[in-house]
């Protein structure tokens, strides 16, 4: 049995793919992000396995997951929200949007609610300041303009 | 070439340097941490920070490339303010422990900091502490003194071939650390210990043993490998504190094997025999020199004149030096007896007809890192000669194709072009098959030619040979494995052919730091004596031992054993205890190669000469003086020497020449048998790294590495089944009227009807033949 799901290692594969065959190590960013999609986090045995699909030393791939913020490695919640509180975005409120997103789930940054459903993150800029104050959902979808009942509406619809 | 101006003094340099190796030829030094000659550039510490002309700030010069006309000042008040700005950043988070640190007084990041370091720090917060690293027996950690130069990284992925360690985390989270709590296992580990600019890593073993200065630096030649490693030994006191690497280009570089670096510790080991001693019925009791020799003087006397020269058998180490061997085989043939040799772990002797000279590496050292065709028959090259395989990884990484004919498919740590994995048995058809692929070309295959005609070729011994044919610089090497086999001559020979035919120079990977010395020196039957092999088989009355010990380094271990325990009257010259007391009659201290002046011949023909490095221990004596005494009490003619360079200038009259005079890998008359591959299952029994020789036996940081564990049984996965037996159980291994118990391991490197089961261990002693064959059976 593999530790991730033919899915995911059929998208490695077409990671992999797009760089020349001895240097297969060149998909470890995407590959540890298709993990962790899947996995929710990446654990020690997920990146020794991603290291090992990918031919390199698995503290090479830990380098790489400990390197960048967008990878967990801690379980997290299933929903992950992220705000930015750079200053393009705190100019436009990102504070109290964060401070509501605190009260309204009743933890602070960088913890999960008891019931594991959400994850609250402090995030650094996501290049988007013009749409401010915004956040990201599980690193792949962001909303953007916030408002308390965006906040709501968001929340609401994440089970 | 471009032209540059550095600190106002123009030099010309090579296109592509950089600013660093152009400082390094003007002679200025840039100070710095993460640049070292050996590694890749990081270009992360920025201590190497200079002033150039028309550059908007100050550039790194590890990393900067000159171009004509270029104007650079290293020394100038804005390259200064610049480097002493990056050191202020760099002691932020060091701590101030220098007066506990081991590294204290030659530190590189103490050193630059008298020099650009400011009297009081302006950070007054509070400094982060880093968790320690567990790496093992042999690298101590303070990881809080850690700056992230990550050469000891950069040392793993280049020069070790395997990335033990790395530097997860980001900014001030930053830690090497290995993976998990896995400890650091490559056999090149301890260079980290010299790479680390600070005391982070630092040696186990010396971990508050002495400090730098009051060490005196002492000039030696590792006693191991036949690479010969240069490297100084640090005394205090009349004691050896540690080894280090001597640069030596031609030989190892900058670089030691874990090997070299940590067996001094073995020097003060309880089983050093430190008095002669002498057997008295079921005692053992210590005497003085004078009443041992002339034991030993009589005892041979009166076994020669009874029984004749025959009846003395003569065994000695291939780590002993050029004086000691060379007195040794001139006392055996005063004595009558041709009876003489070191190769205790051959078992096929008869090449020696039919060669002229000794079997050398057939090349320089230094060309290993530059060749393009590489073949390596039966060579356990990582763990025999660590850093001759750090060699050949770098000419595999510079682009050549290495092949490897081996009953093991052990990791190189590099890419291997092509591979024929057999049982040893299976060895010499393996390589007839290249032979015969060559001929099959259209090369011209010589001797062998009509013996190798009905050879079937496999595609892997194809695609080798083809391999041998493309390229300029090629080498096919022979291993340990190569040379103890039982069928060693026709490997030879078979080597010697395809080199011939396809323009390969055939060479000889030396196990011992001085088997080629020994060769050149005629420590091996001349006139129709008896090998090693004949010599344990056939028992002498008597034998000599000089640094030896047969029930460990022998061949088959088990029969050297009973040789020894029949013989009248058995002498050993050793610096150890060890087995002796169980089969000799009289034990003559001798001085390991710390405390005697000699030399080495290592695998290229390079004689490296080295001075006593302290005082021989206790009543020990270097083993040149004992030998001269002896042959005077013996009366033998010519022992009359002074010093151990009058030994040498007799030995070698020409120096290197003369050993150079006598290197030779041609050989011819070898008859090629094609028996078939030996039914059962074959035995692969090397000597483990840290078995070699009675130094490293006794080196305890050593024995407590991954390399020195127990032996245990190695079977192919198909083979486990096929005998319904257990991974990882206990089984028993009967090797003819030997047997063993030990655990069964799986390795699906091996060949399916091979069984790996180490050689040179005391658990394995009893086995007998190191490439015999053997039975598992479940317990």
């Amino acid at each position: 049995m593999t530790l991730l799901t033919p899915e995911s290692l059929a998208q490695i594969d077409r990671e992999i793919a797009k760089y020349p065959a001895e240097h297969k190590q060149s998909a470890v960013m995407a590959a540890l992000r298709i993990a962790q999609t899947e996995k929710g986090w990446l654990s020690t045995e997920t990146i020794e396995y991603v290291a090992e699909y990918l031919g390199m030393p698995a503290i090479a791939a830990y380098e790489v997951a400990t390197f960048y913020n967008m990878y967990e490695l801690s379980p997290c919640g299933r929903h992950k929200i992220t705000v930015c509180t750079n200053l393009p975005c705190q100019l436009q409120g990102a504070g109290d949007i964060a401070e509501y997103l605190k009260k309204k789930l009743g933890i602070g940054f960088g913890e999960t609610t008891p019931d594991g459903r959400f994850t609250l993150k402090e995030g650094e800029c996501m290049g988007t300041c013009g749409s401010g104050p915004l956040c990201l959902h599980n690193n792949h979808k962001m909303y953007t303009r916030l408002t308390p009942q965006t906040v709501d509406q968001l929340l609401d619809g994440l089970k | 070439m471009p032209h540059i101006e550095i600190d106002g003094s123009e030099i010309e340099v090579a296109p592509g340097a950089t600013l660093m190796d152009a400082a390094a030829q003007a002679g200025i030094y840039i100070p710095h941490f993460c640049y070292h000659k050996k590694l890749s550039i990081a270009a992360s510490c920025r201590m190497c920070l200079v002033e150039v002309e028309k550059a908007p700030k100050p550039l790194p010069a590890c990393a900067t490339p000159v171009t004509d006309g270029m104007k650079v000042w290293t020394r100038s008040e804005r390259a200064v303010e610049a480097q002493k700005g990056v050191m202020e950043f760099l002691l932020i988070n060091h701590p101030l422990d220098c007066p506990i640190c081991d590294q204290g007084g030659e530190c590189q990041l103490q050193d630059l900091a008298v020099g650009y370091g400011a009297s009081n720090s302006r950070y007054a917060e509070p400094k982060r502490v880093v968790r320690e690293k567990e790496l093992g027996p042999l690298i101590s950690t303070d990881m809080t003194r850690c700056i992230h130069c990550s050469r000891c990284v950069r040392f793993g992925q280049e020069i070790a071939g395997m990335m033990e360690l790395g530097m997860p985390g980001r900014g001030e989270h930053t830690e090497v650390m290995p993976w998990l709590e896995h400890q650091v296992t490559s056999e090149l580990s301890g260079n980290v210990i010299d790479l680390c600019p600070v005391g982070a890593l630092t040696s186990k073993p010396f971990r508050y043993k002495a400090r730098g200065w009051e060490l005196s630096r002492r000039r030696t030649v590792s006693p191991h490998d036949g690479l010969g490693a240069n490297m100084l030994v640090h005394v205090k006191d009349g004691r050896v504190y540690r080894a280090v690497p001597q640069d030596n280009e031609a030989v190892n570089e900058c670089w030691l094997a874990d090997r070299d670096r940590y067996s001094y510790e073995a020097l003060y080991s309880e089983d050093r025999l430190t008095r002669p001693m002498v057997r008295d019925g079921d005692r053992w009791v210590e005497v003085d020199w004078g009443k041992a020799l002339a034991q030993v003087a009589g005892a041979l006397k009166m076994l020669r004149d009874t029984h004749g020269g025959d009846a003395i058998g003569v065994l000695a180490s291939p780590h002993q030096t050029v004086e000691e061997l060379h007195l040794l085989q001139k006392l055996a043939r005063g004595l009558g007896s041709d009876n003489i040799d070191h190769r205790l772990n051959h078992s096929d002797f008869a090449a020696d007809a039919g060669r002229a000279g000794a079997a050398w590496l057939g090349l320089p050292v230094a060309e290993l890192s530059n060749l393009d065709r590489v073949l390596l028959v039966g060579a356990t090259v990582r763990k025999d000669q660590p850093l001759a395989a750090q060699r050949l990884r770098q000419a595999v990484k510079a682009g050549a194709q290495l092949s490897i004919i081996h009953a093991a498919d052990d990791d190189l740590l590099c890419k291997v072009a092509h591979k024929l994995v057999v049982k040893p048995s299976a060895l010499v058809q393996a390589l007839a098959q290249v032979a015969r692929a060559l001929q099959e070309a259209g090369l011209d295959v010589g001797a062998v030619a009509a013996s190798i005609g009905g050879v079937a070729v496999t595609d892997a011994a194809r695609a080798i040979a083809g391999s041998l044919r493309g390229g300029a610089r090629k080498a096919l090497l022979l291993g340990s494995l190569a040379q103890q086999h039982p069928r060693a001559a026709e490997l030879h020979q078979l080597a010697w052919a395809i080199g011939q035919a396809s323009g390969a120079r055939v060479g000889f990977l030396s196990p011992a730091a001085n088997s080629v010395g020994a060769q050149v020196l005629g420590v091996q039957p001349a006139g129709g004596g008896r090998n090693a092999g004949r010599m344990l088989a056939e028992p002498r009355k008597a034998y000599v031992l000089m640094g030896v010990e047969p029930e460990l380094d022998a061949y088959d271990a088990r029969q050297a054993l009973e040789a020894l325990r029949g013989a009248e009257f058995v002498v050993a010259l050793t610096a150890f205890k060890g087995a002796a007391p169980d089969y000799a009659h009289v034990l003559l201290p001798i001085a390991p190669y710390t405390e005697t002046a000699g030399s080495y011949v290592n695998m290229e023909g390079r004689l490296q000469a080295f001075h006593g490095a302290v005082k021989p221990l206790g009543e020990t004596r270097p083993a040149w003086k004992v030998l001269r005494v002896l042959g005077n009490l013996l009366e033998l003619p010519g022992f009359e020497f002074d010093s151990a360079e009058a030994v040498r200038a007799e030995a070698l009259p020409e120096g290197e020449a003369t050993v150079r005079a006598r290197l030779d890998n041609a050989v011819e008359g070898v008859a090629l048998a094609h028996p078939a591959p030996v039914e059962g299952l074959d035995r692969v029994g090397e000597t483990p790294i840290y078995q070699l020789d009675p130094l490293v036996r006794r080196a305890p940081a050593l024995q407590k590495t991954a390399d020195a564990a127990a032996p245990e049984v190695w079977a192919h996965g198909e083979l486990i089944a096929r005998l319904g037996l257990e991974e990882g159980g206990q089984v028993r291994v009967t090797q003819g009227e030997g047997a063993a118990v030990l655990r069964l391991r799986r390795d699906d490197r091996l060949p399916v009807d091979a069984v790996r089961v180490a050689a040179g261990h005391p658990l394995t002693a009893g086995l007998g033949a190191r490439l015999g064959t053997l039975s598992l059976e479940r317990l």
